[in-house]
C-alpha cells in the first residue's frame, strides 16, 4: 500500500458549563459587576476576600456581615508570565498575584500589568482596574496595576 | 445572561481545549478514500476481522491490518437510542435515532444517524444505506455521509450478527 500524507486538523472540546455560585460569591460578582469589591466577616472578625462561605480556618459559616476592600492592596506573592497564550488574561507579559485587598486578612488571585518584571516585588502597592463593560464575573477586574503607575 | 439589575446567580465557566488532531495513517487511507466516496476497512492479518473506520492494529490480536478491504455502503442496524431529550448542542428535531451499523462484511459497528424513517419503526435487523451529501460538499471525513436510511431488504435475525454488537 503506498502511504498517503497522514492527515492533520483541528479539533476543539468544549464543554459550555454554567454554575450557579451561592448567595455568597453571588453577593460578591454582584458587586464586582457595579465596580465594588466585597469581603465577608468569619465569625471571629477576619475579612475574607474572595468571601467564602465557610471560614477555611475553623469550617464555620462565615457571617452575613459585608465589608467593602480595596480597590488598592499589597502583592503578597507573584510568578511572572513571560510568553502569555489565548486564554491569559493579558496578551502581553504579566504577573499573576495574590493580592491582599485594604481592608481585607486573605488573598485573592488576579492578574497584575506591571510592564516589566522588574517592577514586580512582594509587598508592591497594586490597585485593581475595572473593565469598562462588566457582567458580574471575575474578569470584571481587567487586572491590577501598580499604584503608583 | 442575567439581567443587568438581578444579583448575579450563575456564570460561564466553559472549558475548552484546542487539539491539533492527526488521526494517524490508517485513518488517513480511510478519510482520502471517503473522500472519494469509498468505504474502504483493513482486514487483520491473524483473525481476519475487518475494521472499519481502521486504527491500523487489531484490538484482539495486536497485528496489523494490513490488508484494505473496500465495504459496500449498505448494513445492518445492530442496536440503536432514540434521542428525546433537548440539549444546547442538539441541532436536530426531536425526536430523533441513532444506531450502531454494521457493514456488510465488517466485524465491527460504527455509530451514524438513522432517518426517514419514524423512530418507533427502527429496529435491530433493519437493513440500511448511507445517505451522502452531494458530490460538490465531499470533504476526506465521516460527516459525508449524512445518515442512514432504510432499504427494501429483509431484516436480518440476530444470530447473524450478535458477535457484533
Amino acid at each position: 500500500m503506498s502511504e498517503p500524507e497522514p492527515l492533520s486538523g483541528p479539533h476543539v472540546l468544549e464543554y459550555t458549563y454554567k454554575r450557579s455560585v451561592g448567595p455568597v460569591l453571588g453577593r460578591f460578582f454582584t458587586g464586582l459587576r457595579d465596580g465594588r469589591i466585597e469581603g465577608v466577616k468569619t465569625a471571629g472578625g477576619r475579612v475574607l476576600c474572595p468571601p467564602m462561605e465557610h471560614d477555611p480556618a475553623t469550617g464555620e459559616a462565615t457571617t452575613d456581615q459585608w465589608v467593602e476592600v480595596g480597590p488598592g492592596g499589597e502583592v503578597k506573592t507573584w510568578t511572572w508570565i513571560a510568553q502569555p497564550r489565548k486564554q491569559h488574561p493579558l496578551q502581553k507579559p504579566f504577573a499573576f498575584a495574590l493580592v491582599q485587598l485594604d481592608g481585607a486578612d486573605s488573598a485573592l488571585l488576579h492578574a497584575v500589568d506591571a510592564g516589566d518584571e522588574g517592577r514586580m516585588s512582594s509587598g508592591m502597592r497594586v490597585k485593581a482596574r475595572f473593565a469598562e463593560e462588566r457582567s458580574g464575573r471575575i474578569e470584571d477586574i481587567a487586572c491590577f496595576e501598580p499604584e503608583d503607575a | 445572561m442575567a439581567d443587568a439589575n438581578e444579583p448575579v446567580s450563575v456564570v460561564g465557566i466553559p472549558s475548552r481545549v484546542e487539539y491539533t488532531y492527526s488521526p494517524g495513517r490508517a485513518t488517513t487511507r480511510f478519510l482520502r478514500a471517503i473522500e472519494q466516496k469509498r468505504l474502504m476497512g483493513q482486514r487483520c492479518t491473524g483473525c481476519g476481522k475487518v475494521y472499519i473506520p481502521p486504527r491500523g492494529a487489531c484490538p484482539r490480536c495486536g497485528l496489523p491490518t494490513d490488508e484494505e478491504v473496500e465495504l459496500t455502503d449498505k448494513g445492518t442496524v445492530v442496536s440503536f437510542t432514540v434521542v428525546r431529550v433537548p440539549s444546547e448542542n442538539i441541532q436536530l428535531e426531536l425526536p430523533y435515532a441513532a444506531g450502531s451499523i454494521l457493514l456488510d462484511g465488517a466485524d465491527i459497528p460504527f455509530q451514524a444517524l438513522l432517518r426517514d424513517v419514524e423512530v418507533a419503526d427502527v429496529r435491530p435487523g433493519m437493513r440500511v444505506q448511507a445517505v451522502w451529501v452531494d458530490d460538490a460538499e465531499l470533504q476526506p471525513s465521516f460527516t459525508n455521509i449524512k445518515w442512514f436510511h432504510p432499504i427494501d431488504e429483509p431484516d436480518v435475525p440476530f444470530e447473524k450478527f450478535q458477535e457484533h454488537l
